[in-house]
């Protein structure tokens, strides 16, 4: 079976899943239902958290690309194909993470309907952690999409005024995008003879339907990640959707887009890849001016971090295209860090939503004085956002950085600007926050961080901070399969117009000819 | 080859007959008070007939010299036929018993239906072709005025005959004209004939014969009679035809179109695909403006109707796979949708069809409101449920045959689909509550629910296998 000789992953799906079955059938009066059914939920979700941290354990740094695998032919089809490299166990490790947290959030923001909510809320863990570990074309797919279900049900019962409109946007929005990716599957498939991942990652296919494939997964993955000028679902959603729910889709929902383009478009159209590398490098150098921009006027503090979420979605997509390790490892670790941070950022927007039910900033003002402690971790995250040396952000954005300058240098001076930008929104949004006067009785009244509140932001606080000291706790999981991506697509790799090299000793002036297209 | 022999080929459609004919005499001696025992009969001929499929009449071969096919395709679309009608038959005794009209000529002529619509299925003669679909017609114009002091279902009667009848006209012009200019009504003599070529008044025939036909299965441009007929027949009787009629008749297209006009696969194609493409786009749009769940749940059909025609459209024994479980997992869904409509009732227990009346369901009947969700969610094809697994195989059949622009057009449309049905969705979960409905509280009907609400769950993946291989086997007997 696999190297602890029990179904894990299996377990993993399915005892969300279990959970949200228990919430539903949860017996007793309306008062009693809810109250069992937050227990459950928050048990449920510890419980596959502490899974993971077996899981992560158990996993084998240099053993080999896919462990825990697990595959049954039930389907006829396709089959209940399961198993994880290092990338897709730590987007699983964000997900089980963040998840309690969300339980937590939503503990007493959500008076109605709670069983129901808690249940999409199980549903949705389940299926994250279904498409991170799915090994199976279609098995994949399914789980992709099913998200749809749940998360237009957490938006349009649970969310703000606007929610009809942007539950809609968000479903038929991402259903557009992935039905062309599903046309996509159906040829490769027929066109391989398989619907094995992994197998499908190291087969050739043709030269110009790989521009084809590569077009169609892109629709989808760019919906769903998302990218300029793709992304103006992401906004509405977010605003929209109660605070746990903006922390599941910016946390992990975002990330299904960036796995998808790591697991799929890249290792599988390593040649379009490259010559449609244009399309991302464009795109993600609008997206990262543009939308930083559009940050700095926004006057809801929700839609702010979201236009953010965009912003920092682009350095990811450069960051894996650069065809180098920097550049793809750094996308990585800014995925991890923006999973943690934004849903934090959203914590501490949903931490003073939930005592003033705005989200205008210009309602608040001075919070340092009477919130310290919201202040402190308040200041962390958006230091991380910004990408200041020793947390989570400057280690992902320096590595992609580095990376991006290696493959376009003219892509990384762009994007180093969307670094000076989002130090602008954020610092700038910090400021109106917790400094200036305190002259607003109603928010002079607001008290400080309950207990219940640290416990959701400590621990992200926490693993931020680790992931910006010590790094390689989260690097060397990925370490093999970065290579095992790297060897694949270095055939397709375009030519830097930065690349190091070593240049001859000095006997005349020809140093600076070191660079230069190959 | 005894004459007992040939007869025990056709034993579903004899022990139809026969009940029948019992049943019509036990209804006109009794009256209705005998209709229970009506309906028992009714189903236990439903589940004999059922049963006879096991022997030669599952998979003999042809009899009556080639006028009649006894093979897995026939089998496969008999079993299905026969469990959408004895769902029909189960949902109604309460709908009509509530305004006194529980007579017993509805499982019967539900039954003589089911006779005409073996002869569709198993024809291989246009002959047949014609007695069977005119002998499902018939029953079923009585059907849809069956409430006969309702305006409604008599003007919906009314329409169904003349639109009817003036389908089988344009479809009996095709069949002559095929007779006319290949000199037999046999499928297989026509498909000798057209083999040697297509000559002009066999294109005018195939025409004719494929629009008669489209208008059967209500696909685009025939489909004018839908939304009426269905939103004036009475409920159960909307949700027979539904799902029965429509196996049949799309189980009927494509025999004939395979065994008859095979070899003239490539000038059917471009209809089949024109036919298929407008149906899931006019269903699909026209569906969003609809304020009655039953014209909806019409045009939805439309719709469905037009995905299960791409399977046809791809011309491969996988495509008519695809097509036979695509009409499978629709019929589940779309009967578990019309119980679901069959529950909307306003407090004194009369019917309700307005879709603004479903909002806040999920409050009032959570058990209901999730139900219905699910049948939403599964006819706009969101996976993990059910509905996904029909669109998947069709498109499947599509992409292999290079149908690529069909398939791309077919998905991107049901991308519109999708918004009518959550729009269902959010009525039922979104909304404030309106007035409640009366309890759903019988047995039968919530039973059915939950069975068929199960079925297109994630859980109906594990049925896929065995799905595939009767499929499978029935698209292998017309190749």
């Amino acid at each position: 079976m696999n190297q602890i000789g029990f179904p894990i992953l299996s377990l993993m799906v399915a005892l969300p899943v279990l959970g949200a079955l228990a919430c539903l059938f949860a017996p007793g009066d309306e008062m009693r239902r809810a109250n069992a059914a937050r227990w459950i939920a928050l048990i449920a979700t510890a419980a596959t958290f502490a899974l993971g941290i077996g899981l992560w354990l158990s996993y084998e740094i240099g053993g080999p690309q896919w462990q825990f695998v697990e595959n049954y032919p039930v389907f006829g089809r396709f089959g209940w194909a399961l198993g994880i490299d290092g990338i897709a166990l730590m987007l699983i490790m964000l997900s089980v993470f963040l998840m309690p947290i969300c339980i937590a959030a939503s503990w007493k923001a959500i008076k109605t309907r709670v069983p129901e909510y808690m249940a999409a809320f199980l549903l949705m863990e389940a299926l994250m952690i279904g498409v991170f570990t799915a090994q199976d074309l279609f098995l994949f797919y399914i789980f992709f999409e099913a998200g749809l279900i749940p998360m237009y049900l957490i938006i349009g019962i649970w969310g703000g005024s606007e929610r009809i409109y942007a539950s809609y946007k968000f479903f038929l929005y991402t259903l557009l995008g992935s039905v062309l990716m599903l046309i996509a599957m159906l040829w490769m498939v027929q066109e391989a003879g398989t619907t094995d991942i992994p197998t499908l990652m190291a087969y050739d296919f043709p030269g110009g339907a790989q521009t084809w494939l590569w077009l169609a997964f892109f629709a989808s993955f760019a919906v769903k990640m998302p990218m300029w000028p793709f992304h103006t679902w992401l906004p509405d959603a977010h605003v929209q959707a109660p605070t746990a729910g903006s922390v599941i889709l910016a946390g992990v929902l975002l990330k299904l887009g960036c796995y998808g383009f790591i697991r799929f478009s890249l290792p599988m159209f390593p040649e379009a890849s490259a010559q449609l590398v244009w399309i991302i490098f464009g795109l993600s150098m609008v997206a990262v001016v543009y939308t930083s921009l559009v940050a700095l006027v926004q006057k809801d503090m929700k839609k702010l971090v979201a236009y953010s979420s965009v912003a920092h979605m682009a350095f990811v997509t450069i960051g894996l295209f650069a065809f180098n390790r920097q550049g793809i490892e750094g996308a990585v670790i800014v995925m991890l860090s923006h999973g943690l941070v934004s849903a934090a950022l959203f914590l501490c927007v949903g931490v003073v939503y939930d005592r003033l039910h705005t989200r205008e900033i210009d309602r608040y003002g001075g919070l340092s004085d009477n919130m310290p402690r919201y202040a402190l971790l308040f200041m962390l995250f958006t230091m991380a956002s910004v990408g200041l040396p020793g947390t989570s952000g400057f280690v992902g954005e320096f590595l992609t950085l580095v990376g991006a300058y290696e493959a376009n240098s003219w892509v990384a001076f762009v994007a180093t600007t969307g670094i000076i930008l989002g130090a602008a929104y954020m610092l700038y949004l910090y400021w109106r926050i917790c400094y200036g006067t305190l002259d607003k009785p109603d928010v002079a009244k607001m008290p400080d961080l309950s207990l219940r509140e640290l416990a959701m932001l400590g621990p992200i606080a926490a693993v931020v901070l680790w992931m910006g000291v010590y790094p390689e706790s989260f690097i060397a999981p990925i370490r093999d399969d970065v290579g095992a991506l790297l060897a694949r697509i270095e055939r397709a790799n375009p030519p830097g117009d930065a690349q190091l090299a070593i240049g001859s000793p000095p006997p005349a002036a020809a140093s600076h000819s070191a660079e230069g297209g190959h | 080859m005894s004459y007992l022999h040939d007869l025990a080929m056709v034993a579903p459609e004899l022990i139809l007959t026969l009940v029948a004919l019992l049943t019509l005499l036990i209804a006109a001696w009794s009256g209705d008070r005998a209709y229970t025992l009506v309906v028992v009969l009714c189903l236990a001929g439903l589940a004999a007939a059922g049963l006879s499929l096991v022997g030669p009449a599952g998979d003999g071969g042809s009899v009556f010299g080639g006028l009649y096919f006894a093979d897995a395709f026939s089998t496969f679309s008999k079993v299905l036929i026969y469990v959408a009608a004895a769902v029909s038959i189960l949902m109604a005794p309460r709908f009509f018993a509530r305004r006194g009209e529980n007579r017993c000529e509805y499982p019967i002529l539900i039954v003589l239906a089911l006779v005409g619509m073996g002869f569709m299925v198993s024809s291989g003669d246009l002959m047949t072709l014609y007695i069977g679909l005119e002998m499902q017609s018939l029953a079923a114009y009585v059907l849809a005025s069956f409430m006969r002091r309702d305006t409604r279902s008599a003007e919906a009667g009314l329409k169904y005959f003349v639109l009817g009848a003036l389908a089988s006209g344009i479809l009996l012009y095709g069949v002559s004209l095929l007779y006319g200019f290949t000199g037999t009504t046999s499928y297989q003599g026509i498909s000798v004939a057209m083999a040697a070529g297509l000559s002009t008044g066999e294109l005018f025939g195939l025409v004719f014969v494929l629009a008669g036909l489209a208008f059967k299965v209500s696909a685009v441009p025939f489909h004018m009679w839908t939304p009426d007929v269905y939103e004036g027949a009475p409920t159960p009787v909307t949700a027979f035809f539904a799902s029965a009629p429509k196996v049949a008749a799309t189980a009927l297209a494509v025999r004939v179109v395979f065994e008859a006009m095979g070899p003239a696969a490539s000038d059917w194609q471009q209809i089949v695909i024109f036919v298929a493409l407008a149906s899931i786009a006019l269903g699909a749009v026209a569906a969003i403006g609809q304020t009655n769940i039953k014209r909806l749940l019409a045009y939805s059909s439309i719709n469905n109707i037009g995905f299960a025609l791409i399977g046809i459209a791809a011309v491969t024994e996988a495509g008519v796979a695809a097509t036979l479980s695509y009409m499978a997992i629709y019929v589940v869904m779309t009967l578990g949708s019309f119980l679901c409509v069959l529950q909307m009732r306003d407090k004194d227990g009369r019917p309700v069809e307005d879709i603004a009346s479903l909002a806040g369901l999920s409050k009032n009947q959570p058990g209901l409101a999730a139900a219905f969700a699910i049948f939403m969610f599964s006819l706009a094809g969101i996976p993990p449920l059910l509905g996904f697994w029909a669109k998947f195989l069709v498109f499947d059949a599509a992409v292999a045959s290079g149908l690529f622009a069909l398939a791309v057009a077919g998905i991107a449309t049901s991308v519109i689909g999708a918004f009518y049905y959550i729009k269902i969705v959010k009525i039922i979960y979104f909304d404030d509550a309106a007035p409640s409905y009366a309890p759903a509280d019988s047995r039968i009907e919530n039973g059915l629910i939950a069975i068929s609400a199960v079925a297109v769950s994630p859980l109906g993946y594990l049925l896929l296998p065995a799905l595939a291989l009767v499929a499978g086997n029935a698209a292998r007997a017309l190749f």
